[in-house]
């Protein structure tokens, strides 16, 4: 049976229809969420997308993750399930408190649209647990908030525990101010929990995919996580 | 002594008295509201009706033409492609932002009422030059706010152009145009039958907006024009994107008979056009209407511009399905009337009738206007100053170079970077290209989209303006191996009582009605703009054409990158055709001489090659040749595909810099692996358009034999930096 990857819609999700197709293209089955249901319908894993969820009037984020859906989201993680914010969704996530950080508007305080390089600097999460650490992915941003932030603190906890997922780099993997597009502390595109079983980033993996629409760097991610749920041979 | 009233929202005497007469009474000041918002040059065109009358509007493949909220063109396999064009431009100039915001929103909604999905946005710019801060605070208000809404919608921005002009300096073109897609069965038309129920949806009716037809678009902007701000719509796309949603589900259900969007004069628009429409009347009842206020007239509640709002058109047994989906997406919804037997608009308020009018007097029997028209004095000289009889004083290479880094040329990525043109998942071709290409889902077909008008050209010789509008951009949508198949038009003019503007606009329409007819692509509609001057600053003649192509196969799409190893061609002919170019502009500093002649048969055959050369697959790459010549296209194609070239030019007789920098119509540069070079050549043959190969792609380094070299590397710091360095400058706030 393909595993079942449910995508939450909130009101101004943009990229859920997005997120679907990827899950599809990539072999999964997906299952379209309701931000007002609180069942996840037996998704084996919760993808929050892109978009601008109210409007992201008041604060990116910060409306979406009192909906009734995320009581749900954050029972499946603490169960160890695996969850991907992208986007607006990793902002949902940690304005949810399921991840470390926050995002700020980026430091040239306009709308980025581009294709951009990230480097995997974790393999502790499902997303990239079939990946070698340094494997460069060329995927795309959108987004007028995404440089990443935290307190010293929380940086020195994140880098010692490895839970940076992803750095914004150049197309050999080298790090410099001209590859990050946003303004990102350290140049973090991603980052996951303790555990490594939610985890969020901004660039979008959902729109890397398709050969015929630009690179395809986000399909590791979704060959990962869907490799994920095969029972290993034994 | 006070104004009377009708002159002050913008009606004449005679238009005062034509009221009168329609109602054989003095009308009271909310039918005076309504009667000025619906006659206004913007709703009524009056002032051009007589003269569109003039394009061509039919064809085969043409669902829906000119009238309704937008055109819809067939597809094939049962799809529909709805477009529009739209100006934004006077709300832009006093307010960039929130100008710009609701522009986009405006034409979303306009596609969205035909009952398709919006699928894509494109929008066609001109500012003054960027050296002036006002011209680039304007450009920054302009591009943050249609990136500000159109990002937050999920519709992809895909396209456009930007392009500087002295005379857009006072006045900046903001132009809209959305694309979308339905299945061809359930286009729907905004048409009330009796008894329907009228539905206002989404966003509460507020004083925003009140005036903005007749007050901000029908008139010249004036000392002092920052204080119709208030006329200025705000923009909340999140609304928009639940309308969208909301509305989609609605129709996909059968559950609407009608969707109209609630635009320029707001209510009294959307409900006396729907009825007009379905040879109904209307009642409907202001007291039912959300608003955002206490207190407000019905006059301003009738005319008011508050923006996310649809009236949607229904049967009274689909109220309840149609209730279910608006609170599952949190919409407002109301019954604010009905469709009645009888043949007028009546306005009811706290039980009285506050107006009635015939729904036909409002939407169709508007004055029209056959106004005078007369060249300008100045158009003969102008003419006859032909830049390349003047000797080229600056070298090749320095030429190319400043081309490429005038701000027409230049790269628009510090414009495009702003919008989000991935959503959506099915942009083939994004900004930068020729033409945008749209994939349309579950299927293996592609539209292409390009947005084209040169304002030289148009202040030149308004015909040719007109007419090159329509060929370039079909031109491009050729480019990328689509056959051309409809337009859509915004024509952005200056006062329409100068005779000078007027004739402008009827030699404008004269071309453009030529070129659609040769080239086989009717007009199905879009929008005029008039009154785009201040003081005695006017706008160019500015025609923008919206193209719509079609590919069937999008696994036979054709970029413009230069590969390495392949041969590169010129189709067409050059000839010394300086008159109106780049480089007489940016070069010789003149904007005058003759634009370049356009014979519509070799167009024609041009585009033909290029289509049938993609569907062949013998072309491994198209560019169109236009701003700038055949060296800044050369340059662009390398440049995109990171590829040096090796070319001499064709024409011996030429002097090269007008070989260079000509900007002859009807060419495009080509490139072609070495294994289909006879099979490319076989083709041109046949299609008799004349090519010229000039050399070979390869190496870092673009060659032009005997004349000069320059690195791509060079040229790209060039082509790049030109608009991020203007823009750098310290921009005060306004």
């Amino acid at each position: 049976m393909k595993p079942r990857i449910g995508v939450i819609t909130f009101p101004g999700s943009l990229d859920d229809r997005d997120a679907r197709r990827a899950v599809r293209v990539m072999g999964g089955e997906p299952v379209a969420l309701w931000h007002g249901d609180s069942d996840l319908q037996g998704a084996d894993a919760v993808i929050l997308p892109g978009g601008f969820s109210y409007g992201d009037y008041l604060r990116t984020g910060a409306i979406a993750h009192f909906a009734r859906i995320m009581d749900t989201v954050r029972e499946h993680a603490e169960h160890g399930g695996p969850v991907l914010g992208i986007c607006n969704g990793f902002q949902i996530l940690c304005e949810a408190g399921l991840l470390p950080g926050a995002l700020v508007r980026n430091r040239s305080l306009s709308f980025v649209c581009r294709q951009v390089h990230v480097r995997v600097d974790s393999d502790r999460t499902p997303f990239t647990r079939d990946l070698r650490l340094g494997t460069v992915l060329d995927v795309p941003v959108k987004h007028g908030e995404g440089q990443f932030v935290a307190d010293t603190e929380t940086l020195a906890r994140l880098e010692e525990q490895g839970q940076v997922v992803f750095r914004y780099c150049s197309p050999a993997g080298d790090l410099g101010d001209e590859w990050n597009p946003n303004g990102a502390t350290d140049h973090i595109a991603g980052v996951a929990n303790p555990r490594g079983n939610v985890v969020g980033l901004m660039p979008h993996p959902e729109h890397a995919v398709d050969p015929d629409t630009g690179p395809t760097g986000g399909r590791a991610l979704f060959e990962s996580l869907l490799a994920s749920f095969v029972p290993a041979a034994s | 002594m006070s104004e009377p009233l009708h002159r002050a929202l913008g009606l004449t005497d005679e238009e005062h008295g034509r009221v009168v007469e329609t109602l054989e009474r003095e009308p009271n000041t909310a039918e005076l509201a309504m009667y000025a918002a619906m006659w206004s040059e913007h709703c009524s065109y009056k002032s051009s009706k007589v003269h569109l009358r003039e394009l061509p509007t039919e064809g085969p493949h043409i669902l829906v033409g000119p009238g309704e909220d937008a055109g819809v063109v067939d597809l094939g396999e049962g799809l529909a492609c709805v477009f529009k064009m739209e100006s934004h431009s006077h709300p832009s100039a006093i307010e960039p932002y929130q100008g710009a915001a609701t522009g986009v929103g405006g034409i979303v909604r306009d596609v969205l009422s035909m009952g398709a999905r919006p699928v894509a946005i494109l929008d066609p710019l001109r500012f003054g030059p960027l050296e002036e801060p006002r011209n680039r605070w304007l450009m920054s208000g302009v591009v943050a706010g249609i990136g500000g809404y159109g990002n937050c919608i999920g519709i992809p921005t895909v396209g456009g152009e930007v392009k500087f002009a002295e005379a857009h300096g006072a006045n900046p073109t903001v132009n809209a145009m959305c694309v979308g897609f339905a299945p061809a069965d359930r286009v729907i038309h905004a048409q009330a039958e009796v008894g329907a129920q009228l539905v206002l949806i989404g966003s509460r009716t507020g004083r925003d907006g009140i005036g903005g037809v007749s007050v901000l678009a029908s008139r010249t902007l004036e000392e002092g024009s920052d204080e119709q701000r208030p006329s200025v719509q705000i923009g909340d796309p999140f609304a928009e994107k639940l309308l969208i949603e909301a509305c989609l589900e609605m129709i996909e259900s059968g559950l609407l008979s009608g969707l109209q969007d609630l635009g320029g004069a707001g209510i009294t628009c959307a409900v006396s056009e729907s009825a007009a429409r379905g040879g109904t009347g209307a009642e409907i009842d202001l007291d039912a209407i959300p608003l955002r206020e206490p207190g407000m007239e019905p006059f301003e509640i009738l005319t008011s511009e508050s923006q996310e709002r649809m009236l949607a058109i229904l049967r009274p047994e689909s109220f309840g399905p149609v209730k279910a989906v608006c609170e599952r997406w949190g919409l407002e919804h109301r019954v604010i009337g009905r469709a009645t037997p009888e043949e007028g608009v009546r306005v009811m308020s706290r039980g009285k009738v506050v107006a009635e009018v015939p729904a036909r007097s409002l939407a169709d029997e508007g004055p029209t206007y056959d106004r005078p028209m007369s060249p300008p004095r100045e158009q003969d000289d102008l003419l006859a100053d032909d830049p390349a009889d003047q000797p080229a004083t600056v070298a090749e290479r320095e030429s190319l170079l400043r081309l490429l880094g005038s701000p027409n040329v230049a790269s628009k990525r510090w414009v495009y970077e702003q919008y989000d043109s991935l959503v959506g998942g099915n942009t083939l071709a994004g900004p930068g290209s020729d033409a945008a290409l749209i994939r349309i889902e579950g299927t293996r077909r592609a539209v292409a989209v390009s947005t084209d008008g040169n304002g030289r050209y148009g202040h030149l010789d308004p015909y040719l303006g007109g007419a090159h509008a329509v060929a370039e951009s079909a031109r491009n949508v050729a480019c990328a191996g689509a056959r051309p198949l409809a337009i859509t038009n915004c024509l952005n003019f200056g006062n329409p009582e100068r005779p000078e503007v007027m004739w402008a606009f009827r030699q404008t329409i004269d071309g453009m009605g030529e070129a659609c007819r040769a080239l086989g692509t009717p007009v199905t509609g879009g929008n005029v703009s008039f009154y785009n001057e201040s003081g005695d600053s006017a706008i160019w003649p500015t025609p923008v054409v919206g193209m719509l192509g079609l590919i069937e196969e999008y696994g036979r799409r054709v970029g413009m990158a230069f590969t390495a190893g392949n041969a590169v061609y010129v189709l067409g002919e050059t000839l010394p055709e300086l008159g109106g170019s780049e480089y007489a502009e940016a070069i010789l500093g003149t904007v005058s001489g003759r634009p370049p002649a356009l014979d519509l048969d070799r167009e024609s055959a041009l585009i033909r090659l290029l289509v049938d050369g993609a569907q062949e697959g013998v072309l491994a790459g198209a560019h169109d040749c236009s701003d700038g010549g055949l060296a800044v296209t050369l340059a662009e194609s390398a440049m995109a595909g990171d590829c040096g070239f090796g070319v001499s030019l064709p024409d011996e007789d030429l002097p090269p810099h007008v070989a260079l920098f000509s900007e002859s119509a009807s060419r495009a540069v080509v490139s072609v692996e070495p294994e289909r070079v006879e099979a490319f050549e076989a083709l041109a043959a046949r299609q008799e358009v004349p090519f010229a190969r000039l050399g070979e792609t390869g190496g870092a380094v673009m060659v032009f034999d005997g004349l000069f070299e320059l690195p791509v590397e060079e040229a790209r710091n060039v082509y790049e930096s030109a608009i991020p360095t203007l823009m750098r400058r310290k921009t005060p706030a306004a």
